[in-house]
């Protein structure tokens, strides 16, 4: 009743973000129509919410079907709002939290991989480094002159990146990467 | 024309081969379109032409887009049918935009017929071109941009199937002038949707017998109801008037929902929120069980959140699986219809619950206590009209009429919200969401083509109205003997009142100078004026305007400085109200600290 009593917060309230922040890979199959990712990404953008690595294409043609893969970041609270608003899309048919099913499944994490792209440049001793770790690594030559490699690689993303960064004093001169694939281990569908 | 007429109509077209504005004309009458609000430019020119040959839908000539955006809001929230707007494109569509967030804030249903620069010009920066879908696409639930006139009926039908149903709200459709000029074919309106768009209405049985439960147990319960209410339709007022009836239990409502409860029933607490009534908020503090009903726990309802009915279990029911648990948790979440879910309630209640009245005395004789604090209370004055006193007699003498309230935003909406007393749904029309000055006017226009024989009457501030004034010469032209009732303080009423409150009275930019003759004005344009400034003269100036057959001006002279209470300042909790008994210009000055002084 006194308005005068205490200090307070707002009536714009302005949380102060204690909760931790969890990782989560979401799965949102959509309607493969003209602006269909420009409305996925301005809601990421238009309400605050972080993208780490997307992927989209078509997955089924007849059903003009496309998914995509969002790897993304935030409080519990926050988690829960992005998947609701993003069933909101009209386009959009399903949203499934990979990163739940797979606790529930008793799995650590979704099968998660990336390919990437990684041009190397140089000759002598660190040309035939690059050769060998990319062979350790598994990665394939897919171009090469005297001068130079490209190298694909598939994996999980702390793989990848973990080739990058030794790639990098051998003389790394660029990298593609694809973003996140991910799907639940086991029989079932998503 | 009747159903059968129409279905036979839609028979005969359908298939048929048309030009993309024949398709447009076809497609808003087999979606039961009358009329529709617009203003013609270049890319929209062969759909205008369609529209002049034929007499099945009217078109409203407004004199600015945006007006016609509230327009077709105002009608549409009047009536529970979708608004259509016709806008060309570029800067047509642009001046959309305002009221396409309001109507999507507010979950109006509304579409947006957009005309777009030719398809083969579209990306090359021609004139009058802009991004429309881009533009729109956060402020819409959906829109389109159609590009064969194949698809254009079939995407118009859906538009209507997509702004009317599960949470209503604005869709945009765009049509390139070729694909208005190109032939196609015309299908008719499907009843089969896409499939990733179903929501969902029906209430999940388990939830609502968990919700009766918890309300049959409840002693100090609270009904909180919102704009879903209105929007489920007449039949869930009725259902909710029924619940509240047969609960006993008290009742507040939102901005939004008012007049789905009546305003003379004897379990209304009045208006709850910042500017609501001292008893609404307090019973929402002290509750132990809250039902929210097609609300959405807005900043302007919550107060401080982490001082929210700290000790109660809340029902939420809304048709919007986001409002779930978005700013507050909800103990038992119920998603569908409004009306929907009350009917079960009802049943459910009649079936298995019944009132414990005399469980409920004590909570009662509680709200009683806060309802004789007559937080609404201002102090009568008889030299100059108190804004609460014209609001008050305003109602009285127009209380026994069809009669339509429209508003701005500032003070007058919440004066209006507080002392106007609401009897039905879809009576009163106000940008809740957006907070949009402006919006009266144009929806008061919309309501009154909807309702030619109604008292339709938006209660106005001077600074608001001035923002879409220019709707007056669409009143005139159209004949809709809309009333603009402002309430004349020569200042932005509620800035100022922010100004007084967070920034030491300096009162930047917050009164208008130039203030135009309001009379001359309403004359200029072709309407009538009026002007009063005297409590005494009041009531036979108020009987002038509702006797006078054409638009109408009243330029009423209030208290400059009266402030809106109670209130609670920014960053309190709903037991911190400012009652205006209080309201000294000290506790004004220090109602607020320096951490709520950065919010609004």
């Amino acid at each position: 009743m006194n308005a005068q009593l205490q200090p307070t917060g707002s009536a714009y309230f302005i949380t102060k973000e204690t909760e931790s922040n969890e990782r989560r890979t979401l799965a949102v199959l959509v309607d493969n129509e003209p602006g269909v990712l420009a409305r996925v990404i301005g809601l990421f953008s238009g309400r605050g919410y972080n993208i780490d690595s997307l992927t989209v294409s078509e997955t089924e043609h007849e059903k003009h079907l496309s998914r995509i893969t969002i790897v993304t970041r935030g409080t519990a609270h926050v988690l829960e709002q992005l998947k609701h608003q993003l069933e909101r899309i009209v386009p959009v048919h399903r949203v499934v939290d990979l990163s739940i099913i797979a606790d529930e499944r008793g799995h650590d994490r979704p099968m998660e991989r990336e390919l990437a792209l990684v041009k190397v440049r140089g000759v002598g001793d660190n040309r035939v480094e690059a050769l060998r770790l990319a062979d350790a690594f598994r990665a394939q030559v897919i171009d090469a002159n005297t001068e130079h490699f490209i190298f694909e690689i598939t994996g999980r993303v702390s793989k990848i990146e973990q080739f990058i960064a030794i790639m990098t004093p051998l003389g790394l001169v660029e990298v593609c990467r694809t973003g996140v694939a991910a799907m639940n281990r086991g029989p079932e569908g998503m | 024309m009747n159903k059968a007429e129409s279905e036979r109509a839609a028979d005969a077209s359908a298939h048929q081969e048309m030009t993309g504005a024949e398709i447009v004309v076809q497609a808003l009458r087999d979606n039961g379109v009358e009329h529709i609000f617009g203003y013609p430019g270049g890319a929209v020119l062969p759909i205008y032409d369609e529209l002049f040959q034929q007499d099945h839908v009217r078109h409203i000539l407004v004199r600015h887009e945006q007006g016609a955006g509230h327009a077709a809001e105002g009608y549409a929230r009047s009536t529970g049918k979708a608004g259509v707007m016709l806008v060309t494109s570029g800067p047509g569509a642009t001046n959309a935009v305002t009221p396409l967030q309001d109507a999507l804030m507010d979950s109006i249903p509304l579409v947006c017929i957009t005309g777009q620069v030719p398809t083969t010009l579209i990306g090359s920066d021609a004139f009058q071109e802009c991004d429309t879908v881009g533009i729109t696409r956060p402020c819409t639930k959906h829109n389109w941009l159609v590009k064969d006139v194949n698809e254009l009926a079939a995407t118009i039908h859906e538009a209507f199937h997509v702004a009317t149903t599960g949470r209503p709200g604005p869709v945009v459709v765009d049509i390139p002038k070729d694909i208005q000029f190109a032939k196609g074919i015309y299908t008719s309106p499907q009843t089969a949707p896409r499939t990733s768009y179903q929501p969902r209405v029906q209430g999940d049985m388990e939830q609502i017998k968990a919700a009766i439960a918890l309300m049959a147990q409840a002693r100090k319960p609270i009904i909180y109801s919102g704009g879903g209410v209105i929007n489920a339709g007449p039949e869930a007022s009725h259902l909710l008037r029924e619940l509240v009836e047969l609960t006993g239990f008290p009742i507040t409502s939102t901005l939004m929902g008012l007049g789905a409860y009546p305003a003379s029933g004897k379990n209304w607490l009045g208006m709850l929120g910042m500017h609501g009534t001292y008893e609404a908020n307090m019973a929402m503090h002290d509750c132990d069980v809250m039902v929210c009903i097609g609300a959405r726990f807005d900043d302007r309802i919550t107060g401080r959140l982490d001082a929210f009915s700290p000790n109660s279990l809340k029902i939420h029911i809304d048709i919007d699986p986001s409002s779930i648990n978005k700013t507050v948790r909800a103990d038992v979440p119920i998603i569908g219809d409004a009306g929907r879910i009350l009917e079960d309630m009802v049943r459910l209640w009649r079936a298995t619950a019944k009132a414990d009245k005399p469980a409920l005395k004590p909570w009662w004789t509680q709200i009683d206590i806060w309802r004789a604090r007559d937080s609404l209370a201002y102090r009568p004055n008889d030299d100059v009209i108190m804004p609460q006193y014209a609001i008050q007699r305003l109602y009285e003498l127009t209380k026994d009429r069809e009669v339509f309230i429209t508003t701005e935003v500032g003070q007058h909406q919440m004066w209006a919200a507080q002392h106007f007393g609401f009897e039905a749904p879809n009576r009163w029309m106000t940008s809740g969401g957006l907070g949009t000055m402006g919006y009266g006017l144009p929806a008061a226009l919309g309501v009154q083509i909807a309702h030619p024989g109604a008292l339709v009457i938006d209660i106005a501030g001077d600074a608001s109205v001035q923002m879409t004034i220019q709707e007056m010469s669409a009143a005139v032209q159209h004949n809709a003997p809309i009333k603009i009732f402002i309430l004349n303080n020569q200042y932005m009423g509620m800035v100022r009142q922010w100004q007084q409150l967070l920034h030491g009275n300096r009162l930047s930019h917050s009164y208008t100078e130039a203030m135009p003759d309001f009379v001359k004005l309403a004359e200029a344009y072709g309407g009538h004026g009026i002007r009063c400034d005297k409590p005494g003269k009041l009531d036979d100036a108020i009987r002038e305007m509702i006797a006078v057959d054409k638009p109408v001006i009243f330029d009423c002279r209030v208290a400059a400085l009266a402030n809106c209470f109670p209130m609670i300042p920014s960053g309190k909790a709903h037991n911190e109200m400012l009652l205006p008994d209080e309201a000294s210009d000290e506790a004004v000055a220090n109602a607020i600290d320096e951490e709520g002084r950065q919010l609004v």
